[in-house]
């Protein structure tokens, strides 16, 4: 536990340099270079609001602005996991010549998308303007549920990580478990609204993602609370998910090397 | 004496666990056969403080495996390795260069990840810039470089850094024969200092007998001789002849 911090000090200036320049070299290889953040997400906004009014004729007050949320939820906690179970062999001409806490990687991919997920943030703060959401003091609330999504999110990447050094094609097992928490996550619907009693609650509060996500609307849009139990039981869960991971990398992360 | 390198009795072991597909290892009924390499048996020796060791042997008998884990890249199955706290780093070509980025980017984010604070880095930055004489394309990506420029850059960003242990696995033939000259010039420097010890990997006869004062050679995996360096050396041309 002590070492973690240590190692995580120590590692913090390489950090914060190498999310920054790989940030920069997102935007030098693209034409539209950082408008790919912001058009990203609001692209893929209006295709699922496309979905849900059009096609489903299914919708919720301030619709647009509830699918985006979802989005920007979705998308931290997707590319991070995805990418995670990669990790190692992408950066295998560092790791086979300096010592370097794997875990770093996670935190260096979470720093990226999380800077991404700011700049989503900004947006859903001007869609909410636009929509003239009212609101509330519960807004407090994006804070311990972020907390929350930072928390789960490094828990199951650490475990993602140790394991996609063995196994060659996780990506694609992880690819399809993604896509499947997607459509249970309710980012273009409301599960409470949408799924029959008891899976409805179900799928809510054993689904971390869809908890965050309906706890984020709650708190911006429908100035409600969001479920303590199953957050504070997720945010307990992920810490101790985080701390088996990462005896577990550290442990084994000397034999990586080995494997590749 | 002080000692900078205690290697007492290390083994180090390749598991060739080959990373497997899920249907594999679904679907294959023995069990796996891991093939065991030994990379290294039973090695033991102490290197004095402010020495240069050479380390020397034919191809895969296991000096760059020794070195790595000197480096700590990988912990040692049995046996230990003790640097009596002095800090460490190895040598090596291109180390987490990001192709898109700039000579001037990636200096810093190779220092940084090498743990040289942001500070010292800017501090350090214009000496390694111009002993790496790449001139302007220092401020151009780095995928710009010719191979011969990329070794330059590596060279000059680790030789530029101090540590108390130095590991030099094969670099120095970098570059065209000035750069070459001049890189052999920097580690004789690197090298006067008293307090630095440095262990340096390579064929090179020559270069072995003008920097060190020590050699190991290593064989299979084994320690074969270590000692005064012409007796070594002499001892090892003879055997591969």
């Amino acid at each position: 536990m002590k070492r973690f911090f240590i190692d995580t000090k120590k590692f913090s200036q390489y950090l914060i340099y190498a999310t920054k320049s790989e940030l920069k070299s997102e935007v030098a290889s693209s034409r539209l270079s950082w408008l790919w953040w912001v058009l990203d997400p609001l692209l893929f906004m209006m295709v699922y609001t496309f979905i849900s009014l059009v096609v489903f004729q299914k919708g919720m007050p301030y619709f647009p602005v509830f699918v985006f949320i979802g989005l920007t939820i979705w998308n931290f906690f997707n590319k991070t996991v995805q990418t995670s179970v990669k990790l190692v062999k992408i950066n295998s001409a560092i790791v086979s010549k300096i010592y370097v806490p794997k875990y770093i990687f996670i935190m260096k991919q979470m720093l990226i998308n999380g800077f991404k997920m700011c700049i989503s943030f900004v947006l859903i703060f001007l869609l909410m303007i636009i929509y003239r959401v009212p609101l509330t003091w519960k807004i407090v609330y994006v804070i311990p549920l972020l907390v929350t999504l930072f928390v789960v999110t490094f828990g199951v990447s650490t475990i993602m990580l140790h394991i996609g050094v063995f196994i060659d094609d996780l990506s694609n097992v992880i690819a399809v478990l993604l896509r499947l928490m997607f459509y249970m996550s309710g980012v273009f619907y409301s599960i409470e609204n949408s799924v029959p009693e008891p899976y409805g609650t179900l799928i809510q509060s054993l689904n971390p993602i869809a908890c965050i996500m309906q706890g984020m609307r709650n708190a911006l849009l429908y100035g409600k609370n969001f479920q303590f139990v199953a957050i504070g039981a997720w945010f307990v869960g992920g810490i101790l998910i985080a701390l088996i991971g990462v005896n577990i990398i550290y442990k084994n992360e000397n034999s990586y090397v080995k494997v590749m | 004496m002080k000692y900078a390198i205690d290697v007492e009795n290390v083994s180090i072991t390749y598991k060739c666990v080959k990373s497997r597909s899920i249907k594999k290892s679904l679907f294959s009924f023995k069990k796996s056969d891991v093939q065991l390499v030994e990379a290294v048996r039973g090695v033991s020796f102490r290197i004095p403080q402010g020495e240069i060791v050479g380390i020397v042997g034919k191809n895969g008998s296991g000096k760059s495996t020794m070195l790595r884990a000197i480096a700590g890249i990988f912990t040692p199955d049995s046996g230990t390795i003790d640097l009596h706290g002095h800090s460490i780093s190895l040598l090596a070509i291109g180390v987490g260069f990001q192709k898109a980025l700039t000579g001037r980017e990636n200096i810093m984010l190779t220092g940084t990840l090498l743990g040289f604070s942001e500070k010292y880095m800017l501090e350090k930055m214009d000496e390694i810039i111009e002993f790496a004489e790449l001139g302007k394309f220092i401020d151009m990506p780095v995928k710009t470089y010719s191979s011969g420029m990329f070794s330059k850059l590596s060279f000059s960003i680790t030789a530029n850094l101090k540590t108390d242990i130095m590991l030099v696995d094969e670099v120095l033939s970098v570059g065209d024969v000035k750069f070459k000259k001049k890189s052999y010039e920097k580690m004789r420097e690197l090298i006067s200092d008293e307090k630095r010890t440095v262990v340096i990997v390579s064929h090179n006869m020559d270069t072995l007998k003008k920097l060190c004062s020590r050699i190991i050679w290593l064989h299979d995996g084994e320690l074969k001789m270590y000692g005064d360096v012409d007796e070594v050396l002499d001892a090892y041309m003879e055997f591969m002849d």
